[in-house]
């Protein structure tokens, strides 16, 4: 027996744009939460993420830089970036976590054509189905954030799940489990916000006064979210300053999808509605 | 009441298109996730053999243990209980795994003569002759009985020795009273470095 999760969203399915209700109380609704000031950039939880997820490895090369990849790929969900930024004489080293952030308007499901292919849980994880992905890749244009990677090879796309198999079985994800720094931390949304916001606080009295909470409303917020010491300098870590995730195509697919479904009633009913008044057709009408 | 084959068919694919047609979807609310890969794996609490911090550590095993099997790590993952480290795990730790399991583990002695370029495999009986002897050669070379104010030292200065942070306390007990009764003064200790 497989374990079970209930679910909220399906890709290209009605519960795309209006969320299933759930027959029980939902649960919780988990969040990460990364205070990038914490973090060390040790890339324990790089490595966590590969061990845990049986990822492949991959060849990687000295680009010049802390960062071990170059880029996120279907084996690499998690890649700690290192962003160095001159500020006339200062010198910024930016360290940023880039993970599938979870979206609650996920942009990815949105634009997913293959019913089932990305699923978006109760507790707010949203996970890639490779069994039922077709490989066509508009969930890398969906997202706001330039998260999904295409394999080449199994011809599907893949991103961080945030551990869903560890979660549903009442484990924090691996990342969150392995941080030395305390930098990811893992709980309720709620709490989490709570906490993000005692974080800016304290940032903002050691003064970094534009620290803010990274969880934009543009996607319904987030469930992956940052406390950003720099929140002026948001491009720098790559994290755009207002992503949106729009449901656009899919809205005028739903309309398309219920005038047809108009049409047809209005067919079944006028045909009804014929045989009522005029009765069957018999073949002396045509003698 | 009976119904035809022809009355059934008919029923049967009305009622699923006006099911459709109201945008109902049948499929149960519920997926599959994948299953935990250490949901029946047996737990072997141990420690880190990297550094000195000494964290805690799960190890993940499957296998009954049984006489006629060869167990498997599957999994290591940081000891919440441990008060070292609370679960967490550094990138060499978290990769502790590969140690078991990596098909690049050398397994014997590495032995670069001088003057070559390659490393070459040895067995163990020649690395510990080799180490005997070169031990012993320096030890003669270097060991001084008396310092220059003519007092007792029976002290070797041409080597030192470094232990390490993987070894148990007992074993870090047995190297420095050996390395002391060698005469060594220099023993240091990798933490250190």
């Amino acid at each position: 027996m497989s374990d079970t999760l209930s679910i909220k969203r399906i890709s290209a399915s009605p519960s795309a744009l209006i969320p299933l209700e759930s027959l029980r109380s939902g649960g919780p609704v988990y969040s990460k939460l990364v205070d990038i000031s914490k973090c060390i950039g040790c890339k324990g939880c790089e490595v966590a993420c590969k061990e845990w997820n049986d990822l492949k490895v991959e060849q990687t090369s000295n680009f010049g830089s802390m960062q071990s990849h170059q880029d996120l790929s279907s084996n690499t969900w998690l890649l700690m970036r290192f962003n160095e930024v001159e500020d006339g004489d200062d010198l910024h080293w930016l360290i940023k976590k880039d993970a599938c952030l979870h979206c609650e308007e996920p942009g990815c499901l949105f634009a997913c054509p293959a019913p089932g292919a990305i699923v978006q849980y109760q507790n707010g994880i949203v996970d890639f189905n490779q069994e039922n992905c077709i490989g066509c890749q508009y969930c890398v244009s969906g997202c706001p954030f330039d998260i999904p990677r295409f394999d080449k090879q199994t011809k599907t796309v893949a991103k961080c799940n945030m551990c869903i198999d560890r979660v549903e079985a009442g484990l924090e994800p691996a990342c969150v489990k392995t941080c030395p720094t305390n930098a990811i931390e893992w709980g309720i949304k709620d709490d989490m916000l709570a906490q993000a916001e005692k974080k800016v606080e304290t940032l903002r009295k050691r003064g970094y006064d534009h620290a803010a909470v990274y969880n934009p409303g543009g996607v319904g917020g987030t469930h992956m979210m940052y406390v950003v010491p720099h929140g002026d300098r948001l491009n720098d870590y790559s994290l755009p300053a207002h992503p949106v995730a729009s449901p656009g195509p899919l809205r005028g697919l739903n309309v398309f999808q219920r005038i047809g479904s108009y049409l047809f009633g209005a067919g079944v009913i006028s045909a009804l509605a014929h045989f009522l008044a005029v009765g069957p057709e018999s073949p002396e009408d045509h003698a | 009441m009976s119904i035809s084959r022809r009355t059934f068919l008919k029923t049967s694919v009305a009622g699923a298109m006006g099911v459709s047609a109201l945008g109902l979807d049948l499929k149960p609310a519920y997926a599959a996730v994948r299953q935990l890969k250490i949901r029946n794996a047996r737990e072997y609490k141990t420690v880190c053999p990297y550094c000195a911090v000494g964290c805690g550590t799960i190890a993940y095993v499957h296998g009954t243990g049984g006489l006629n099997t060869t167990n498997t790590v599957i999994h290591v993952e940081g000891d919440p209980d441990s008060p070292i480290n609370g679960g967490t795990l550094c990138p060499k730790g978290a990769s502790q795994m590969q140690l078991a399991i990596s098909p690049r583990l050398r397994k014997s002695p590495m032995y670069r003569e001088p003057g070559a370029s390659e490393w070459r495999e040895v067995d163990w009986d020649f690395a510990m002759d080799w180490f005997a002897r070169k031990f012993k050669e320096t030890r003669d070379a270097t060991f001084i009985q008396q310092d220059n104010e003519g007092r007792t030292v029976n002290r070797c200065n041409g080597i030192a020795w470094v232990g390490s942070a993987t070894v148990a306390n007992e074993d870090a007990y047995l190297i420095t009273k050996t390395m002391r009764a060698m005469g060594l003064t220099y023993i240091d200790h990798q933490a250190r470095i």
